[in-house]
């Protein structure tokens, strides 16, 4: 496969994926004001801001982080690359220069979807946008309903699939720590109703909840952290997810016999999340192992792109 | 909808004989649009549109910055070929290629039409066209231009006329075969009642084009569609030919040449490439031959190409054939290579290059069609009848500073095809592309592109100009009248 070529179906895999997160990181919030009664200017919106790693492109153009501009800033903005407009726009580009090897239905989703945003009117208000939403998710299940069962499986497939369980992990790493800045009325209010509504949200907005329950039954915590970081069983979870990646790795190196950068990062990545648990996190600081975890990430990113798109 | 009041205003018209009455052939069609009603035809002609903006093939409105697309316009009524027509048209057209070939490795190589002076050796070598790297090259299997696209325009005596050969990259065929399958979403009834000739299968034909020009040795070969990117405005197509033969499409920064065999540069290292549908200009296709600073090129792939390593279609060089100077001389071309007598017309063409025939055209600005001969697009074109004065003046005086530039022919009389317009159906002006290949035989595509000029009156096709596209409907044998009776 062309370099340039895997390099694309790599990316829009990504971009699609991130378009997603995004719609679910605002979901949180969503739950939030319906479950608490929030109205808008009670609901906490900085902390979708302060994990999304642009807290800086933000402060830098918005004066407040109030629901109008936090809305923009993810969803509508242009300048913002990680909003959701400019993750379809690339995702959407990057499909374009690999059309020929991806099924002509991926295509007319991505292309609708881009239509859809192009067009969609830019209202401010998180109640007025709750259906462009839910649109930009479907869309990710149907694009990954697609791929998983009108690609064949070869290196393309692997790509976008490494790509977009990469994305996954980091997405879902940065939701934990959503719940790390949502501040609680009260410090004592851990593990309290407030707190577990509040994680309640979080799961919800990863169609976790139910998946949860099965196995922990109640909110807590360190649950929810064992859950979202740690679970064999659940697509989300980022020690899941970091296995997908590793087996499409695995397939795509067709030479085991010399070393190769991307699985060798992808090994000590991978190792670093199996020696730990949620209690070992949570005393050392979970905001501060995410931190680290995305570090790792995004060397495992690199490596990649020097193993197969370099050219 | 009544057709019944559909008006031929003394045109020739592809689907009606006479005002109200559709010729045999085009019956069932024009029957099945009586059945639906304003509204409903308006609906598929939104809901065709929609189909297609939906698929991608759009470009962006310039200077838009809403980054708003459009499709170009189509028309959902389609336009039809008899099976007579069309095997005369295939004919002829198989015939003008094989000429059109030989005239090329004769051109690049003995130079014996020249010598024998059937075409003036001043016109040759004047010509931007012809590529003086390419003398002495002869190409795999000795063909030249495995991918064309002639233009036909029907007269107003019922014949059809050569306009152009389309010997470079011809482009739109992407169209052909995206507007049949919208067609049979919109009209599916009307190919239950006649017999349309299938395009679906293009690919699987440009494929074994291609696979039959590998260089000797090569088994399974690899195959590629280059193209210039994705800011080209043909894109869609290169990517959608790519992917009805399920080969990579690479770009110039994807590819390398080394000891003069070209590599793309894939995840699992360098690999051979063996032929090349290129869709990028000759000038552009390797700066260290032709435009220097052609960032769309491979350097050294010329080399590549001429040691016999990889294959490329088309062959570079073969714009000659294409001068609309050169046109003019097709017939005798024919004569010359094949001792046969040309099947499909050639257009009248005088050649302001030679001096009676430059007088005569200077003469009569106001009847001619005046084309730059190595434009396209529409493009360097003076219609002498809707032209005025001033334009008639301005096409003089460049006439007279560059003669060899320019050609002129008379203006036909383009026929019509009933087309959809507001609410009702009006005869518009209308061509015809047919596309062929050049494998180990000539294989015309049953179908085509006709271009509509949607303004009235205006026999403009060119999308550059406004101009849109309908499905074209080849029909499998003669509908006999008298069957039904």
């Amino acid at each position: 496969m062309l370099s340039r070529v895997a390099n694309s179906i790599y990316w829009m895999a990504r971009y699609l994926e991130r378009a997603d997160c995004v719609a679910r990181f605002i979901d949180v919030n969503t739950h939030l004001m319906l479950d608490l009664s929030l109205d808008q200017y009670s609901a906490q919106w900085y902390p979708l801001i302060a994990t999304s790693g642009d807290d800086e492109d933000f402060n830098k153009r918005y004066t407040q982080a109030d629901e109008r501009a936090v809305i923009k800033f993810m969803t509508f903005d242009e300048k913002n690359p990680n909003s959701i407009l400019s993750s379809i726009f690339r995702a959407r580009e990057n499909a374009r220069t690999v059309r020929e090897v991806i099924p002509v239905e991926m295509w007319e989703k991505i292309n609708e979807l881009y239509h859809l945003t192009q067009g969609h009117s830019r209202k401010r208000s998180v109640a007025d946008l709750q259906d462009y939403y839910k649109e930009v998710r479907q869309m990710g299940h149907l694009f990954t309903g697609l791929m998983h069962n009108t690609m064949s499986r070869d290196m393309g497939w692997q790509f976008a699939h490494l790509g977009q369980m990469l994305e996954r992990a980091d997405k879902t790493a940065r939701l934990l720590d959503v719940k790390y800045f949502l501040l609680l009325p009260r410090a004592d209010d851990v593990d309290s109703a407030y707190d577990a509504v509040q994680w309640g949200a979080v799961l919800k907005s990863v169609n976790a909840l139910e998946m949860y329950r099965q196995q922990f039954h109640t909110i807590n915590y360190k649950d929810v952290t064992q859950f979202l970081l740690f679970s064999k069983a659940f697509p989300r979870s980022v020690l899941f997810c970091l296995e997908d990646a590793s087996a499409a790795l695995d397939m795509l190196t067709y030479d085991r016999t010399v070393e190769n950068k991307a699985t060798a990062e992808m090994a000590i990545l991978c190792k670093t999340i199996h020696s730990s648990d949620a209690s070992h996190i949570i005393s050392a600081g979970l905001h501060e192992f995410i931190d680290i975890f995305q570090a790792n990430l995004n060397l495992v990113d690199e490596a990649i792109y020097d193993t197969y798109f370099k050219t | 909808m009544t057709l019944e009041t559909y008006k031929t205003d003394g045109f020739y018209d592809e689907l009606f004989a006479d005002d109200g009455v559709a010729h045999p052939s085009a019956r069932p069609l024009v029957e099945q649009i009586d059945t639906l009603s304003r509204p409903e035809l308006k609906r598929r002609q939104k809901l065709a549109e929609d189909i297609l903006y939906q698929s991608g093939n759009t470009f962006n409105v310039y200077g838009d910055k809403k980054g708003t697309e459009k499709i170009l316009p189509f028309d959902i009524i389609p336009r039809m070929v008899s099976a007579a027509d069309w095997a005369k048209l295939e004919r002829g057209i198989a015939q003008r290629i094989t000429a059109l070939n030989l005239f090329i490795q004769d051109i690049y190589n003995d130079q014996k039409i020249l010598k024998d002076k059937v075409i003036p050796s001043e016109l040759i070598f004047s010509s931007a066209c012809y590529l003086k790297p390419c003398e002495g090259l002869s190409p795999p299997k000795g063909v030249w231009t495995h991918i064309s696209g002639t233009d036909f325009v029907r007269d107003g005596d019922g014949e059809f006329y050569v306009l152009e050969d389309n010997l470079r990259c011809p482009s739109g065929i992407s169209y052909v075969l995206e507007n049949r399958a919208v067609l049979k979403r919109i009209l599916p009834a009307a190919f239950h009642t006649m017999k349309v000739r299938p395009v679906s299968d293009y690919g699987d034909h440009l494929y074994r084009t291609l696979k039959h020009i590998a260089p000797a040795g090569r088994e399974d070969p690899n195959i590629i569609v280059l193209t210039p990117g994705i800011y080209n405005s043909a894109y869609f197509e290169h990517a959608y030919l790519a992917q009805q033969m399920g080969v990579p499409l690479a770009q110039g920064s994807d590819l390398v040449v080394e000891d003069d065999i070209v590599y793309m540069r894939t995840t699992e290292g360098l690999q051979r490439v063996d032929v090349i549908y290129r869709r990028i200009d000759d000038e552009f296709i390797d700066p260290e031959v032709f435009r220097k600073e052609s960032l769309l090129g491979i350097p050294g792939i010329m080399r590549a190409y001429k040691t016999g390593n990889v294959a490329l279609a088309n062959a570079p060089g073969t714009g000659i054939a294409d001068d609309k100077a050169i046109y003019a001389y097709v017939p005798r071309i024919i004569k010359y290579y094949l001792g046969e007598e040309a099947i499909s017309n050639n257009v009248p063409t005088y050649i302001c290059e030679d001096d009676s025939d430059r007088a005569y055209v200077l003469e009569n600005l106001d009847k001619l069609v005046i084309k730059a001969v190595n434009l396209s697009g529409g493009y360097g074109m003076l219609i002498g009848p809707k032209s005025t004065k001033a334009e008639q003046r301005e096409f003089a005086q460049l006439i007279q500073a560059k003669p060899r530039e320019y050609i002129a022919q008379p203006t036909l009389s383009l026929s019509r095809a009933p087309t959809l317009i507001g609410g009702g159906i009006e005869g518009r002006h209308v061509d015809f592309r047919p596309y062929s290949l050049y494998g180990e035989e000539i294989f015309t595509l049953p179908g085509g592109l006709t271009r509509v000029a949607i303004k009235k009156g205006s026999l403009v096709v060119n999308s550059s100009q406004g101009g849109g596209s309908k499905d074209t409907w080849v029909l499998e044998d003669e509908y006999n009248a008298a069957e039904g009776n």
